[in-house]
């Protein structure tokens, strides 16, 4: 291993320029940089990038055919594993699954995987074939909750098989989280997300929008009424959590489901083109450490505030990726770490004056392996702001278990629902957010590929 | 794309739709509420069921101008289409699935102020095709703004009017008027339903907490999705916070901080008056250049 070349380094837009606008922070590899990139690959024999990925992504094969420049075949071989590859490129924790065991990592800088994952699926939106194989139909109706990443993975290998799959989205517009959660600087909402969708409607799936499951219909009208043989639950963790402290509801307080849906799915950040007001502080507090987090002190920002994220652990435990607590950084955006708050003041009018805290250290390891930090005594004391953003995660929507019988629910909140994503109740199946808790889009596309395959044996059998 | 089959002007600034929404038609109650956006561009507007047609497939709606969203939601005729239409929303009225002939024995009361009038309409239609004879007060600043009296005659027991200005009815607030009819005229009523503007709500709370009369209000808190997700509706019950659309949108009144939902409500008061005065002063100039 004499001649290791550095990780290519992936072009970006300017921090300064980018903390004022809502365009996409990383303009990813070009052919030449990707073909250099891929070029790092050791090929090892017994790959630990691929047994870290959670869907098993072939990953020395596909960059060995970028290093060709063989960029469909590249596709073709993400595509067995993988629905989303321009996704889960962007949105995906490399730096804890293919990137973190990636052996080029242990004396040197990982192959830059993601940013490869994103070039290849990129360059099918913009290159590649929009002919669908001929599917037979089968003349089954399977019924998918929710257009998120699960639900999306779920219809997509459903329709494949030749199932009629129809999708239900709550909202307005189609892919979950990927459209009311994250932003548009880290993922492009019409160039990507709406892109990635016309792939699934290709393949004849039916979107059917503004329809609450549980509300509009239940999942036994869909089942009885509708002739749906099998459902599937990709309803997500959509609840937001709040800290229970005093002050909460105070004017100027907001969940970062709030902030972020207001700003992504309404198109808030651009009121010349939309009607949904968004709140712009001077100074905005952002309580939490994960990748809400990141995007909701970093769309403050966009938006002209003073923002900062204010987190209980060291820099060490946030959960968030790498790469956006780096950005955030770049884009000034101030760390209060080991810093609790105890309440929200308010003003004279009730709108949100400071956030009072506490200072902590780390003490002992928890369950979650991280040392759980503990108040230093006597350390409160006050951030001065005008908006406090809660991003402290999210739970699953209850209204789906609650209108179903027969559906039970964990004591989170969450869907029981085996590996392969029978809950239960027969003929329904379930997985993403909605049986795990938020975790990521990777995951919740994996438990949707692994629930059809369920559904398909499940249908075939019958 | 949701039709609008029927478009009635109530009073001023306030118009009557039927819009097209079979889905919704056939699982609405009365008590739960729908979010539409006129617009590409619009914002959902949470709206509160005023009535509902399943074999024509329509829900409808009354609303009220405050701000741009309305404002485009009301220059839409006959024929035209809404982007969105979503519901129905929110917990049905807790009535509906108490026990009928218990109910039957129930003296209620409902006092709606306003465009609230509207939404008090399918609950008090429901209770007449169950056979229970409800009262109703609708309350407006001047009778001009009075809306949807004979339907609700059609369906009340006793209808009372209450005008502020006593253009016609009762000369003064909803509050005297109840105070009237339960001090004076010796009703009694076992429960009081409250829909309208907050500032009406919080003193018809006040004024049946005096009175000993258990009470409900339907609250219009501000929205998002209105499917629990962004928790912009967040109100305090009891001391506890409460999602108002989906732990709502009907609470017990007396335990409802009617203070700290009406700030809240008021959050983006500022904001809206720009985008109107943009919007009215856009369409000014939009006239003058034909």
């Amino acid at each position: 291993m004499a001649n290791i070349i550095s990780r290519t380094p992936v072009r970006e837009q300017e921090p300064a320029k980018r903390a004022a606008n809502f365009e996409e922070v990383c303009y990813g590899f070009n052919v030449e940089e990707a073909a250099r990139e891929a070029s790092r690959c050791l090929h090892c024999r017994n790959p630990r990038c691929v047994a870290a990925c959670p869907v098993s992504i072939q990953i020395p094969n596909f960059i060995a055919e970028i290093a060709a420049g063989n960029y469909q075949a590249a596709a073709d071989i993400i595509a067995e594993d993988s629905l989303l590859p321009s996704i889960c490129g962007r949105v995906c924790p490399q730096e804890s699954q293919c990137e973190g065991s990636c052996v080029l990592g242990v004396k040197h800088e990982p192959v830059a995987i993601g940013k490869l994952e994103r070039f290849v699926g990129d360059w099918q939106l913009e290159n590649g074939s929009k002919e669908v194989a001929e599917i037979t139909p089968n003349g089954k109706k399977v019924a998918v909750v929710g257009s998120g990443p699960a639900g999306l993975a779920c219809a997509a290998d459903l329709a494949k098989l030749g199932y009629e799959v129809t999708v239900f989205e709550a909202l307005h517009r189609l892919g979950g989280v990927l459209s009311y959660g994250i932003p548009e600087f880290r993922l492009p909402k019409d160039r990507i997300v709406a892109r990635e969708i016309e792939k699934v409607e290709r393949l004849g799936v039916k979107f059917e929008k503004n329809i609450i499951v549980g509300r509009t219909v239940t999942i036994d009208s869909l089942m009885d009424e509708e002739g749906f043989s099998a459902v599937f639950v990709g309803s997500g963790a959509g609840l937001p959590k709040f800290m229970g402290i005093p002050g909460e509801n105070l004017n100027g307080v907001f969940s970062a489901n709030e902030f972020l849906t207001r700003i992504n799915l309404m198109g808030a950040y651009a009121p010349e083109l939309n009607d949904t007001p968004v709140r712009r502080g001077q100074k905005v507090a952002v309580v939490g450490g994960g990748n809400v987090a990141m995007d909701a002190v970093r769309s403050a920002k966009r938006l002209g505030a003073e923002a900062y994220i204010v987190y209980r652990r060291s820099e060490a435990e946030l959960p968030a990726r790498v790469e956006e607590v780096h950005h955030a950084k770049e884009e000034g955006i101030q760390f209060a770490m080991l810093t609790n708050p105890v309440s929200i003041e308010a003003d004279e009018k009730g709108w949100v004056r400071a956030l009072k805290c506490v200072r902590m250290e780390l003490g002992e390891p928890d369950e979650s392996g991280r040392r759980s930090p503990v108040e230093v005594a006597g350390s409160e004391f006050e951030i001065e702001c005008d908006t406090v953003i809660m991003a402290l995660g999210t739970s699953p929507n209850p209204l789906i278990a609650s209108t179903t019988e027969g559906l039970e629910r964990n004591r989170r909140g969450c869907l029981v629902a085996t590996e392969e994503g029978a809950t239960t109740r027969e003929g329904v199946f379930a997985g993403g957010d909605a049986v795990t808790g938020a975790a990521t889009v990777i995951l919740a596309m994996g438990a949707g590929r692994k629930a059809a395959k369920a559904i398909h044996a499940y249908l075939s059998e019958k | 794309m949701y039709e609008i089959l029927r478009k009635v002007k109530l009073a001023e600034n306030i118009y009557l739709m039927d819009i097209h929404a079979p889905r919704v038609a056939a699982s609405a109650h009365p008590g739960q509420f729908i979010i539409l956006r006129s617009t590409p561009e619009g914002e959902r507007i949470p709206l509160t069921i005023s009535d509902y047609d399943v074999e024509r497939g329509s829900v409808q709606i009354v609303v009220q101008t405050l701000g741009v969203s309305t404002l485009k939601l009301a220059e839409k005729e006959e024929g035209d289409s809404v982007e969105d239409f979503a519901g129905p929303l929110g917990r049905p009225s807790d009535f509906i699935y108490e026990n009928i002939e218990e109910l039957r024995g129930k003296k209620l009361l409902f006092i709606a102020g306003g465009v609230g009038t509207a939404p008090v309409y399918p609950q008090v239609k429901w209770l007449k095709e169950h056979g229970v004879d409800a009262d109703v007060i609708i309350g407006a600043k001047t009778k001009d703004l009075l809306i949807l009296t004979d339907e609700m005659r059609a369906v009340a027991g006793n209808l009372y009017i209450a005008t502020d200005d006593g253009s016609e009815g009762f000369h003064g607030m909803v509050t005297g008027c109840l105070k009237k009819l339960v001090e004076e005229d010796g009703k009694k009523y076992d429960t009081v339903i409250t829909i309208g503007p907050m500032i009406m709500m919080k003193f018809v709370s006040l004024t049946t907490k005096e009175l000993g009369i258990p009470t409900i209000a339907s609250l219009n808190s501000l929205m998002v999705d209105g499917t629990g997700m962004c928790g912009a509706c967040r109100v305090s019950v009891g001391g506890k916070t409460k999602f108002t659309c989906v732990d709502g949108p009907e609470f017990d009144a007396h335990e409802v901080d009617f203070d700290e939902a009406m700030r809240r409500s008021g959050q983006y008061r500022d904001e809206e008056q720009r985008r109107l005065e943009r919007y009215k002063d856009h369409k000014c100039r939009i006239g003058l250049d034909k």
